[in-house]
C-alpha cells in the first residue's frame, strides 16, 4: 500500500467537513474501518470505490441514516451527530440521491418549497412561490416552467431542482450520489455548470460517481475507499486514471496468486460454442454488447458499475427484450420472450440482487431450492415429496449449505448459504448455461472460495458459465475468457494470458494506454 | 432548456391526454344531462334537480373525504357505517337543538376518523384493514345507539333540523348547498393550503416527504378526520331527510365513494387528486340512476332500476382501463 | 417482509412446506388457544353450550364465510384482494332457482338440479377469471379491479331477477343447506372438505407453492420461471368458484333467493377471517388453518356475546377490536 491512508495533503482552505476514524459494523460485519473523509469549503470532492467499499455507508453515517460505532465528525467547525437525514439537512447537509428524492407528481416550485411554502392567512401564495422558484433556478442557469409537474422533466432537471431546493435551504454541503448515471452528455455538462456555480457560492459538493472522466472534469480532490477503509485522498490532478482504478480495485493482490477457490482448467481452445450474443442494444444502457460462451467455459463479464453487465445478463435470460442484436444458443438463433423460455432452453440466472430478485424470503430452503424445478418434480401438479427431499438433501450436502433443516425460512440463512441455495436452484435443473451476476458478493471468505471452486468444477463437467464479477482475481483466476464492457459496449475480449490485471484495468478504464497520464478537465465522453 | 424537443412533445401529448381524461368525465356528465333534457320531460325541472341534489349530496360529501384520503395513498372503508352512526347520533340529539345535532353528528364522524388515523399513523396498520375494522365497529355503535331498532325517530318539532335535509336556501336544496360549500372549501384547501399540498405530497412519495420535513403522521390523521367529519355531515342529512336515524343505511356507500373518486380520475395509488373531478364523478354515477328512472317512466323500454349498478360498474371499468392506458403511456415517456 | 429473526417464542409461519399437520397447527397456536378459551368459557357459563345443537348452529352460520375465506386466503397470499365475492354469491344464488324452477326441466328434474349446482358455480368462476384478467392483463390494482364486479355483479343478479325474491321448496336442492347426513349439516361437511382441499393445495401442489412465491417475491418468482400471470388468474378464478358454491348454500338455507341480500358484506367477513387468521395483506403467506380458526373465533365471540344477552351490534364492535388487535400483534411480532 503506497497511497496515504490518512492525513490527506492539506486542501486549499479550512475543512468544512472532517470525518475521522469512522467505525461501523452491521451484525458483526465491519462496514467501515477507520475511514476518513475531509472536504474543504467550496470544493468539489470525489468519493469513489467499488460496490461494498463503504462509500454509501460513509454518507449514511454522515447524514444520520446510520449511527456510527466510533470516530468523530466535525462540520463547519462544530462536532456534529445528526439523528436523521432531516436533521442533517437542517444542519446544512443536503443529499441528492440517484433516485431523486422528490415528489414527481407535484410541480417544480412545490418541490423546492415543500414544507415551507410562502403563506398569507394560511393560504399558499402561488405567484410568489413560483416567482421565487423560477429565480432560484435561473440563478443555477436553468429556465423552465416551474408550474409543471416535476415528473414531466428529465432526471437531470429533477436533480437540479433538488439542487435548487438544497441551495434555498442554505445547504453548505451537497452530497450527490451517482447523479450522472442516467444523464446524457449534454445534461451532464449542464449539471457540471450548476455544480461549478455552487462552488462559486462557497457550497461544497461530495460527488459520488464511477465515471472517471467526470471526476476529472469537475472534481478538485478525491477520496478512494476500499473494504471500508480510506485508501487514498488527494488532489484530483495528482492521480492518473490507471492509478485510480488500481486504488479502487486493490493492487496488492497482484502477485499474491491463488486468492480464489478457482481451479482453472485449460483446453478451452476448441470449446463448442454454446451462447453467442452480438450487438445487443437496449435503451441507453446497452449500446452494442457482444459475448460468446462455449461449453465447459467460464467466461467473465467485466466492467465498471453502470457498464451494462447486469443489463446484458437480463437480456440474455429473456427478462428484458433487446431493441436490436442477435442471440444464438446451441447454434440456433433464439429469442427468449420470458425467463421461462430461457429456462426451458437450459439457462439459469442468479441475479446480483439476491434479496430483491433471488430469494423468496418467507419460503423455506427446500421451497426456494426447488422453485424452478417444480414442474419436473411433480406428477399431475402434486409435488413429489420424496424426490424433492432427495434432491434437496443431495444439494444441501454437496454444496455444504448450512441450515438447521430444509424447512428453515431462507431469510434466516447467511448470505453465502442463501447464494448456495440459489445456485442449487439452477444446478438442480441441469442447465447448459448459468449466468451468475456477482456470485460471491457479500459472502464471507470461506463460502466465497467454496462457491468459486464449485463454479470451476461445474465448468469442467461441461457447464457453460457467464460470470459477472467486479473482483479482478476472480476474473483472472477463474475465467477462460473475459469480455469487458464499457458504457454498454464490448470494448475488449481477453483470453488466456491476456487476462491480466493490467489488461483488465486498461480495458475497464476504457482502453487507455498505460502512459495515459492525468490531464486537464475534459468534456465528458459521448454516451447517447 | 435541457429537455429535448421530443421529450417536450411527449410531455405535451401526455398532458393533453390527462386533460382529456379529466374533462372526458365532465363531457360525459354534460352529454348525459343534454341527453336527459332532450329526451325526458321534467328532467330539467326544478323538482328533479332538487331531488337529485338532495339525495346525491350525501354521496358527494363522502366522496370528497374519500378523495383526500386516497390522495395520501390510503383508503377509508368506514364512511358508510359512519354515515349510519352519525344519522343516529343526529336523531338522538335532535331534541336538544338543531345545531347540537349538527355538531354531534360531525363530531361523531370525526372521532371515528381520528381513531382511523391514529391506528394507521401510530400502529402502522394498513388503511384497508384498519377502516375495515372501524366499518364494523361504527355499524355496531350505530345499532347500539339505536337500541337495535330499525330507526330512531327525529324530533319533528325541530324544524331547523328538518330543514337541514329537506329545506331550501335560495331555492337550492340545503344538502346541495352544504355539498357545494364543502367542495369549494375542499378545493381551496387542496389548492392553496399546506394541508392539501402536503396530503398530495405524501401520497406521491411518503419517504421523500418525510425527508423534506413533513409531519406525515399528522397529515394522515387530518385526512381521516376530514373524511369522518364529512361522513358525519352526510349522516345528519340522512337523518333529517328520512326523519329518522338510520342505523342500517349506508351499506356499501364506501365503495360507491371510491368509485366516484376513481371515475373522477384520481389514482388509488395516491399523489394525485382533483376535488372537482370527484364531484363530477359522484354526480355522474348518481345521474345514471336518475336517467334510468326517467327512461322507465317513458315506458318505451323497461329497464329495471337495477341496471344502474351494472352500468355504474361498466362505467368504472371503462374509466380505469382508460386511466391505466394513460398511466402506461406516461410511464413510457 | 425481511429482516426477521426467528425467536423461540414466536410460532413459525406457514409456507414451510412439507411439514406435518401438527407443525402447522403449532403455527396458529394463538388462534387455537383463544378458541379453546372461548369454548371453555362457554362450557361453564353458557347453558346448553355443549350440545350438538349449539355446535351445529355455530358451524352452519360460519360455513359459508369459511368457504369464501379459503379463496380469499389464496388471493391475499398473492398480494391481492377480492371485493367481488359477495356479488358473485348473489349471481350464483339467483341463477340456481332460475334453472331448477325452469319449466324446461319439469320432466327432467334430476338434470335441472344437477345443472343448478354446476352452472351457477361455473358462472361465478368465469367472473372470477374476469377479475383475474383485470388484474393481470389490464394491470388494475386488485381493489379497483374487483370493485368493478362488486358494483356490477350485484346489479347483474338484480337485473336477472328484477330484484324479485325467488322462493322454492325443492328438497333435492336445499339439501346442501338443510340436509344433515349423519346428523352433521351438509354445508359443514362441504366446508371441511374445501378447507382440507385448500390446505392440501397450499402444502402439496406446485400451484400452492407458486401462489406463495408470487406473493412473497414476484420478481424472483418470475425469474425462476413461475407463470406469475397464470397463477394470479387462477386464484381469482378459485375465489369466484368458491363464492359461487357459498351462494348456493345461502339460498338453500333460506329456501329463497334474494339478489339484494345474498352475500351482502361477505367480502368484509372473509377478509376479516383471513386477517385474524394471520395472513397479512402484503402476501407471501397462506395460513389456511389460521383462516379457519379466525372465522371460528369471530363466530364464537359473536355467539358468546349473544348468549350473554349482549346485542349483535356490540359483537360488531368487539369484532372490530379483535381485527385491529390481532393485526397489530402480528405486525409487532414481525418487527421484532
Amino acid at each position: 500500500m503506497t497511497a496515504p491512508t490518512s492525513a490527506p495533503p492539506a486542501p486549499s482552505g479550512p475543512l468544512l467537513l472532517d470525518m475521522q476514524h469512522i467505525q461501523k459494523a452491521f451484525a458483526g460485519v465491519t462496514a467501515l474501518d477507520n475511514a476518513s473523509l475531509g472536504v474543504a469549503a467550496g470544493e468539489v470532492h470525489a468519493l469513489i470505490g467499488q460496490n461494498g467499499a463503504g462509500k454509501s455507508t460513509m454518507i449514511k453515517v454522515l447524514t444520520g441514516a446510520y449511527r456510527r460505532d466510533g470516530g468523530s465528525i466535525t462540520f463547519a467547525g462544530q462536532p456534529v451527530d445528526f439523528a436523521s437525514p432531516l436533521a442533517a439537512q437542517r444542519g446544512g447537509i443536503a443529499t441528492i440521491y440517484q433516485e431523486v428524492n422528490l415528489v414527481p407528481l407535484r410541480t417544480v416550485a412545490e418541490n423546492i418549497f415543500l414544507g415551507r411554502e410562502p403563506r398569507k392567512w394560511g393560504l399558499i401564495q402561488w405567484p410568489a412561490m413560483n416567482a421565487e422558484a423560477a429565480r432560484l433556478l435561473t440563478e443555477l442557469g436553468i429556465q423552465l416552467d416551474v408550474k409543471e409537474p416535476l415528473g414531466s422533466f428529465s432526471t437531470a432537471i429533477q436533480q437540479m431542482v433538488a439542487l435548487a431546493r438544497a441551495v434555498s435551504i442554505n445547504a453548505r454541503l451537497v452530497i450527490m450520489d451517482e447523479p450522472t448515471s442516467s444523464l446524457n452528455e449534454r445534461e451532464v455538462e449542464t449539471l457540471f455548470g450548476v455544480i461549478r456555480g455552487l462552488k462559486a457560492r462557497g457550497v461544497s459538493v461530495i460527488f459520488v460517481s464511477h465515471r472517471l472522466d467526470e471526476l476529472y472534469a469537475v472534481c478538485d480532490r478525491i477520496t478512494v475507499m476500499r473494504d471500508g477503509r480510506t485508501v487514498y485522498a488527494g488532489d484530483m490532478q495528482g492521480i492518473s486514471r490507471l492509478q485510480l482504478v488500481e486504488q479502487m480495485l486493490g493492487r496488492e493482490i497482484k502477485n499474491a496468486g491463488a486468492q480464489t477457490g478457482f481451479v482453472k482448467h485449460k483446453g478451452s481452445a476448441g470449446a463448442k460454442p454454446l451462447l453467442g450474443v452480438g450487438g445487443v442494444v437496449r435503451g441507453t444502457r446497452l449500446q452494442g454488447a457482444s459475448v460468446e460462451v462455449g461449453e465447459g467455459e467460464v467466461v467473465g463479464l467485466a466492467g465498471l458499475l453502470g457498464s451494462g453487465r447486469s443489463e446484458l445478463a437480463r437480456v440474455i435470460f429473456g427478462a428484458d427484450q433487446p431493441d436490436a442484436g442477435e442471440l444464438r444458443f446451441g447454434g440456433q438463433p433464439v429469442q427468449f420472450r420470458s425467463p421461462s423460455d430461457a429456462i426451458k432452453a437450459g439457462l439459469g440466472f442468479c441475479s446480483e440482487d439476491r434479496k430483491a430478485e433471488g430469494i423468496v424470503p418467507e419460503l423455506s430452503v427446500r421451497e426456494n431450492l426447488t422453485l424452478a424445478l417444480l414442474p419436473r418434480l411433480s406428477r399431475a401438479g402434486v409435488v413429489d415429496n420424496r424426490q424433492q427431499a432427495e434432491i434437496v438433501e443431495r444439494f444441501v450436502a454437496s454444496l455444504g449449505i448450512k441450515t438447521s433443516n430444509p424447512d428453515q425460512p431462507i431469510r434466516e440463512l447467511s448470505g453465502g448459504n442463501q447464494q448456495k441455495v440459489l445456485l442449487a436452484r439452477w444446478l438442480a435443473m441441469n442447465p447448459k448455461l448459468l449466468i451468475l451476476d456477482e456470485p460471491t458478493r457479500g459472502i464471507d471468505v470461506g463460502a466465497k472460495a467454496e462457491i468459486q471452486r464449485l463454479i470451476g468444477e461445474l465448468a469442467q463437467e461441461g457447464l457453460g458459465v457467464l460470470m459477472i464479477s467486479s473482483e479482478l482475481e476472480e476474473l483472472i483466476e477463474g475465467c477462460q475468457h473475459v469480455t469487458v464492457l464499457h458504457d454498454g459496449k464490448t470494448v475488449a475480449n481477453l483470453a488466456g494470458d491476456e487476462i491480466s490485471e493490467a489488461q483488465l484495468l486498461h480495458a475497464m478504464a476504457q482502453g487507455l494506454e498505460p502512459e495515459d497520464m492525468p490531464r486537464p478537465p475534459t468534456p465528458p465522453q459521448v454516451r447517447a | 432548456m435541457l429537455s429535448t424537443n421530443a421529450k417536450a412533445d411527449r410531455a405535451k401529448r401526455t398532458r393533453l391526454l390527462s386533460t382529456l381524461s379529466q374533462y372526458g368525465v365532465l363531457a360525459a356528465l354534460i352529454l348525459l344531462i343534454v341527453f336527459g333534457a332532450l329526451r325526458y320531460t321534467g328532467f330539467m325541472s326544478e323538482y328533479n334537480f332538487s331531488t337529485f341534489l338532495r339525495y346525491n349530496a350525501m354521496f358527494g360529501l363522502i366522496s370528497l373525504g374519500m378523495c383526500f384520503v386516497i390522495m395520501t395513498g390510503g383508503i377509508d372503508l368506514s364512511v358508510g357505517s359512519v354515515v349510519a352512526m352519525s344519522s343516529v347520533v343526529a336523531a338522538l340529539l335532535s331534541p336538544y337543538g338543531a345545531f347540537t345535532a349538527l355538531l354531534g353528528a360531525v363530531l361523531a364522524g370525526a372521532l371515528v376518523g381520528l381513531l382511523n388515523g391514529w391506528i394507521i399513523a401510530r400502529l402502522g396498520i394498513q388503511p384497508f384493514i384498519t377502516t375495515l375494522a372501524t366499518l364494523l365497529g361504527a355499524r355496531g355503535l350505530a345499532l347500539l345507539l339505536a337500541r337495535n331498532q330499525g330507526g330512531v325517530g327525529v324530533d319533528t318539532s325541530n324544524t331547523v333540523f328538518t330543514w337541514f335535509g329537506q329545506g331550501d336556501l335560495l331555492r337550492l336544496p340545503v344538502p346541495g348547498v352544504m355539498m357545494i360549500v364543502a367542495f369549494v372549501l375542499g378545493a381551496v384547501a387542496l389548492r392553496a393550503t399546506p394541508f392539501g399540498r402536503h396530503a398530495l405530497a405524501i401520497g406521491g412519495g411518503e419517504d421523500a416527504s418525510k425527508l423534506m420535513g413533513l409531519n406525515v403522521g399528522r397529515i394522515k390523521l387530518g385526512v381521516y378526520v376530514l373524511s369522518g367529519a364529512l361522513a358525519g355531515l352526510a349522516g345528519l342529512i340522512l337523518a333529517s331527510q328520512l326523519g329518522a336515524g338510520q342505523p342500517t343505511e349506508g351499506l356499501g356507500w364506501e365503495l360507491s365513494a371510491i368509485a366516484s373518486v376513481v371515475v373522477g380520475g384520481t389514482l388509488l395509488t395516491g399523489g394525485t387528486g382533483s376535488v372537482w373531478s370527484t364531484l363530477v364523478g359522484a354526480m355522474l354515477l348518481g345521474l345514471i340512476f336518475n336517467i334510468l328512472n326517467f327512461e322507465n317512466g317513458k315506458g318505451i323500454i323497461s329497464l329495471s332500476p337495477y341496471w344502474q349498478s351494472v352500468i355504474r360498474g361498466g362505467f368504472l371499468l371503462l374509466v380505469v382501463v382508460l386511466q391505466s392506458r394513460l398511466a402506461r403511456q406516461k410511464g413510457r415517456s | 417482509m425481511s429482516g426477521e429473526i426467528n425467536t423461540a417464542a414466536r410460532p413459525a409461519r406457514s409456507g414451510s412446506g412439507g411439514q406435518g399437520l401438527l407443525a402447522d397447527l403449532k403455527q396458529v397456536l394463538p388462534s387455537i388457544l383463544i378458541l379453546l378459551a372461548l369454548l371453555i368459557f362457554n362450557a361453564f357459563f353458557t347453558p346448553y353450550f355443549l350440545s350438538v345443537q349449539t355446535l351445529n348452529v355455530n358451524l352452519t352460520q360460519v360455513a359459508t364465510i369459511i368457504i369464501v375465506a379459503m379463496g380469499m386466503t389464496l388471493v391475499i397470499a398473492t398480494g391481492g384482494v377480492d371485493l367481488s365475492v359477495g356479488s358473485l354469491m348473489a349471481i350464483s344464488g339467483v341463477l340456481a332457482p332460475l334453472i331448477f324452477l325452469n319449466p324446461a326441466f319439469a320432466s327432467l328434474q334430476g338434470l335441472g338440479i344437477a345443472l343448478a349446482f354446476v352452472v351457477p358455480v361455473l358462472v361465478a368462476g368465469a367472473f372470477g377469471v374476469l377479475n383475474g384478467l383485470f388484474v393481470t392483463r389490464l394491470k388494475l390494482q386488485p381493489i379497483v379491479a374487483t370493485l368493478v364486479l362488486y358494483i356490477a355483479g350485484r346489479g347483474i343478479a338484480q337485473v336477472i331477477t328484477n330484484g324479485q325474491l325467488q322462493s322454492f321448496t325443492t328438497p333435492a336442492f336445499t339439501y346442501i343447506g338443510l340436509g344433515r347426513p349423519f346428523g352433521v349439516p351438509f354445508q359443514v361437511i362441504l366446508m371441511l372438505i374445501i378447507v382440507a382441499l385448500t390446505y392440501w393445495v397450499v402444502k402439496r401442489t406446485v400451484f400452492g407453492r407458486y401462489v406463495l412465491a408470487v406473493g412473497g417475491n414476484e420478481t424472483a418468482a418470475g425469474l425462476s420461471g413461475v407463470p406469475v400471470s397464470r397463477v394470479k388468474l387462477a386464484v381469482y378464478a378459485i375465489s369466484g368458484l368458491l363464492a359461487g358454491i357459498a351462494g348456493l348454500i345461502v339460498i338453500a338455507i333460506n329456501s329463497s333467493s334474494d339478489a339484494n341480500q345474498v352475500g351482502q358484506g361477505m367480502e368484509l367477513d372473509a377478509i376479516a377471517a383471513v386477517a385474524v387468521g394471520g395472513t397479512l395483506l402484503s402476501g407471501g403467506r397462506a395460513q389456511v388453518l389460521g383462516t379457519l380458526f379466525g372465522a371460528l373465533i369471530i363466530q364464537l365471540i359473536r355467539f358468546t356475546l349473544l348468549a350473554k344477552g349482549v346485542p349483535d351490534a356490540a359483537a360488531l364492535v368487539v369484532k372490530a377490536a379483535i381485527i385491529v388487535i390481532a393485526v397489530a400483534l402480528q405486525q409487532r411480532r414481525r418487527r421484532e
